[in-house]
């Protein structure tokens, strides 16, 4: 789990995620190209210490590799510490703060 | 074929045979996998559901190939919700490798073979879940959430 908060413990690297997030399953060079700013070097880097807290996850199809964004470990840090009857209140705080937030954005 | 829409990775701290087995035995998915068995006889080009404690069948189809415990792949369309059956067949494929040490590799992927994201929307709630039931109850003998 060390791995998995250390992985996360960077924008960057979640900015990667949130990428995955909304498209899943693209190459190397597909998220490079989302990200000017960054080398090739260095996405490649942020994508292995992703992958090494199993936050991402890799298939090969012909030549090419896919990532993909895998939820399990998250899951996991879920299941530890927030119960199951806690959810729907969490759930229902969280849409609350989304709709006001995004009136606040409206005005 | 297209790119799988999901996958699923978790690593566990027990032997293949056992986490095929908590993938596909009566006793263990009824506690990894909200309750449900397996109806088939587990050969390639067998039919194969999944089924309710109510005995209501959730989801059909074959198994597409079988390589225990390696590799599973199954052609499968649900069965108990409309909406998601008229998106037609998906392909799941289960795939447990060795990995560092004494632990394994579980890979879950999950593809429509058409158009529509209902069907994969609905079991990309459920992996995650039996995934960790999968790993806590083999590394700790216990289930987080057990529905």
């Amino acid at each position: 789990m060390d791995a998995v908060f250390k992985a996360l413990a960077d924008a960057s690297r979640r900015d990667l995620l949130d990428r995955l997030h909304a498209d899943n399953g693209q190459t190397l060079g597909q998220l490079c190209e989302g990200l000017p700013d960054m080398t090739r070097q260095a996405v490649s880097k942020h994508l292995a210490i992703l992958e090494e807290a199993n936050l991402v996850a890799t298939i090969k199809r012909g030549r090419e590799k896919l990532h993909y964004l895998n939820p399990v470990p998250i899951h996991e840090i879920g299941e530890r510490w927030i119960g199951k009857f806690e959810r729907s209140r969490l759930t229902a705080l969280s849409e609350l703060k989304k709709a006001l937030e995004q009136e606040k954005r409206d005005e | 074929m297209s790119k799988p829409s999901f996958v699923y990775v978790t690593y566990i701290r027990a032997t293949a045979d056992k986490v095929w087995s908590a993938l596909t035995s009566p006793e263990m998915t009824a506690k990894t996998w909200f309750g449900v068995r397996h109806d088939t006889d587990w050969t390639k080009g067998a039919s194969w559901r999944l089924v309710f404690p109510d005995g209501r069948v959730a989801d059909s189809g074959e198994i597409l190939e079988i390589d225990k415990p390696r590799r599973l792949v199954l052609k499968w369309r649900n069965e108990f919700k409309p909406e998601l059956k008229a998106e037609g067949w998906s392909r799941c494929t289960i795939e447990i490798e060795p990995a560092s040490g004494d632990a394994v590799k579980l890979t879950v992927t999950h593809q429509l073979d058409g158009e529509g994201d209902k069907l994969i929307k609905a079991v990309s709630g459920g992996w995650p879940r039996i995934l960790s039931n999968v790993k806590s109850l083999l590394e700790t003998g216990d289930t987080v959430m057990k529905d």
